[in-house]
């Protein structure tokens, strides 16, 4: 079965243009990254800050694009796709779900809205696929109407991820979805995220700078630092039999109860 | 090792800190908002108390509190309230600025909009020194840059003449840290001092301030909601919830058996290591938390509680010993039943 995603010796470095408008390349965010995801897959990307992970959760969403490698959507070169056709397919949860929705815009309007940038369905249907996701994602209907202001960090969280999933794409990219959280509604989301890729069959990349978060919810593990992954594998041996000096450190300095 | 530090210093000193019965309220246009209610504590020197509990439990509040920082607003009351044997209970701001930095110094989460973006790190360094004690700004100067080599910050000196953006996050904490220590307080609150750093780096931080804290003899609130950084860096733990303490005691006996639901609830949701094949679940804690608006009628956690019956709903519950050093504020705590016969009844 054709991956649904795949990174091949992908890099990005960030340039300036000089006077004469040639490129300088300033920063190498991401170096030689290559990663796949089948069908279902929870990725799990781990790094500190300046690992290069949101450079690659940008790379992913279109948002920028490599200077060097391919990554393939469906087997497809991301290239070859337009950008609406991409977003069909690539959804993001960002970190801060206080700045994520237009406060102006209600739950369902929110919800609503990549239904109609997409033209799905009749306005019926698109209601319909509204109240569908706001139920899978466990926000009570009465909250329709309701705008970002008037609910909690998990909840607006919640209602990112029902944006997210309305057009049905095939890859989540979660950037820190939980980290602006308290432990208990983080406990909430990943529990969340992890039954929902199961029950509506999406994959998702969930980046974080918790390791011992991933062990809850990723099938894969990366673990990136300076822009390079230097470690990758199953959860499983990511957690138990890694010999990787930096991986075993991440491990290491969590503070864990 | 906690343990020791702990029983040398309960032993022999008086607290350093002391607070009974301290209730926070702010009022609101849509009336008083109760961010802490009937708080206690005592903390002794060389103790470290973790307050921690998740947003909006009124944990900030309480060391704001003990800081005089509250603004202008609130309405604090308590029974006692007291730094060293003196009470702060309605103390002039010139009075407070006297203790302040002195007596009792906070470390701030975010260093970088703490600290001041215009002045390099040294002049506000030596400015806590010189605001706060009738100390020179030479003697001042010297104290930062030993104070900084004890943190291992290499190049101290020519630190001083930085700007706050020039430092790295782990840096800038330090340079807080020191802050904090400029006039040898007895008393420090941290409040979510490594919430901003990386994992390497907080676990670099909080090493240091454990070996500071041992080596000066300081008290420390520390203020967190991550509980793997509670069960290092506390003796004792007060968990908050909806601006009550639901429960009290040294850490790794409320950590490994807590007595509040809550508390285990709270636990249950943290990521840890777990060995297995097969992938662990993270524990959910049902619906949300309570509004703070209003008088409390029942038990704060009644509503999210597996174990809620009859007595919860008779009245607000107290804080009541368990025995060993630990109190807990719930009727139904297995500790409590065990240590208290026959507490089920009681209606307080």
């Amino acid at each position: 079965m054709t991956p649904v995603l795949e990174i091949e010796s992908g890099s990005f470095t960030y340039s300036r243009l000089d006077l004469m408008g040639r490129r300088i390349p300033v920063f190498t965010a991401v170096r030689d990254v290559s990663l796949t995801l089948k069908d279902g897959e929870i990725l799990g990307i781990v790094g500190e800050s300046g690992s290069g992970k949101s450079t690659l959760a940008k790379l992913l969403l279109g948002l920028l694009n490599l200077t060097e490698g391919d990554i393939r959507l469906m087997g497809r070169p991301r290239s070859g796709y337009g950008r609406r056709e991409a977003s069909r397919l690539v959804q993001p949860v960002f970190q801060d779900p206080y700045s994520s929705l237009n406060p102006r815009h209600s739950i369902s309007r929110t919800i609503q809205r990549p239904l109609d940038i997409h033209s799905i369905g009749s306005r019926r249907e698109r209601l319909e696929r509204v109240r569908y996701v706001m139920e899978c994602v466990g926000l009570p209907s009465r909250l329709a109407d309701s705008y970002p202001r008037e609910l909690s960090g998990g909840q607006r969280q919640r209602v990112a991820i029902a944006r997210a999933l309305a057009i049905a794409p095939k890859l989540l990219i979660c950037d820190e979805p939980t980290s602006a959280l308290d432990v208990s509604t983080q406990a909430q989301i990943v529990n969340l995220i992890k039954d929902l890729t199961q029950d509506l069959g999406f994959s998702c990349i969930f980046i974080t700078h918790n390791l011992l978060l991933l062990q809850y919810i990723a099938d894969k593990i990366a673990v990136m630092k300076s822009g390079a992954v230097l470690d990758y594998g199953s959860a499983h041996y990511v957690f138990n039999d890694t010999d990787n000096p930096y991986t075993k450190e991440l491990m290491s300095s969590v503070m864990s109860v | 090792m906690a343990g020791d530090s702990f029983d040398a210093a309960g032993l022999a000193v008086k607290p350093v800190l002391e607070i009974e019965n301290l209730a926070i309220r702010f009022p609101t246009r849509a009336g008083l908002l109760h961010a802490a209610r009937g708080v206690s504590f005592s903390l002794s020197k060389g103790e470290t108390l973790a307050l921690v509990g998740e947003s909006g439990c009124g944990k900030t509040s309480v060391g704001l509190a003990v800081m005089g920082l509250l603004p202008k607003h609130a309405v604090v009351s308590a029974d006692r309230l007291e730094i060293a044997g003196t009470d702060i209970r309605g103390m002039s701001q010139s009075r407070l600025d006297r203790i302040r930095g002195s007596r009792v110094a906070m470390v701030f989460q975010n260093a970088m909009s703490a600290l001041n973006p215009t002045l390099k790190v040294g002049t506000q360094l030596v400015e806590v020194m010189t605001r706060h004690t009738d100390c020179d700004a030479r003697t001042a100067r010297a104290r930062a840059i030993s104070l900084l080599e004890r943190m291992k910050v290499d190049r101290a000196a020519e630190r001083l003449g930085h700007y706050p953006h020039q430092l790295s996050g782990g840096l800038r904490q330090r340079v807080m840290l020191a802050m904090a220590l400029m006039c040898r307080p007895e008393v420090i609150i941290a409040d979510e001092p490594t919430t901003a750093l990386d994992v390497t780096v907080q676990a670099e931080v909080l090493a240091l301030l454990k070996e500071l804290q041992q080596e000066l003899g300081l008290a420390v609130i520390f203020i967190t909601h991550d509980l793997g950084v509670v069960s290092y860096i506390s003796h004792r733990v007060a968990v908050m919830y909806a601006g009550e303490v639901v429960e009290t005691g040294p850490t790794p006996e409320v950590i490994d058996n807590p007595a509040h639901p809550y508390s285990g609830a709270l636990l249950a949701s943290v990521p840890r290591f777990i060995q297995g094949p097969a992938a662990p679940r993270l524990g959910v804690i049902p619906g949300a938390v309570p509004s703070v608006m209003h008088e409390v009628t029942s038990c704060v956690f009644l509503d999210r509680c597996t174990m809620a019956a009859d007595p919860c709903r008779r009245g607000p519950i107290d804080l009541d010993d368990a025995g060993l050093g630990r109190a807990v504020r719930c009727v139904r705590s297995p500790l409590r039943e065990t240590s208290h016969p026959g507490t089920e009844g009681r209606t307080s």
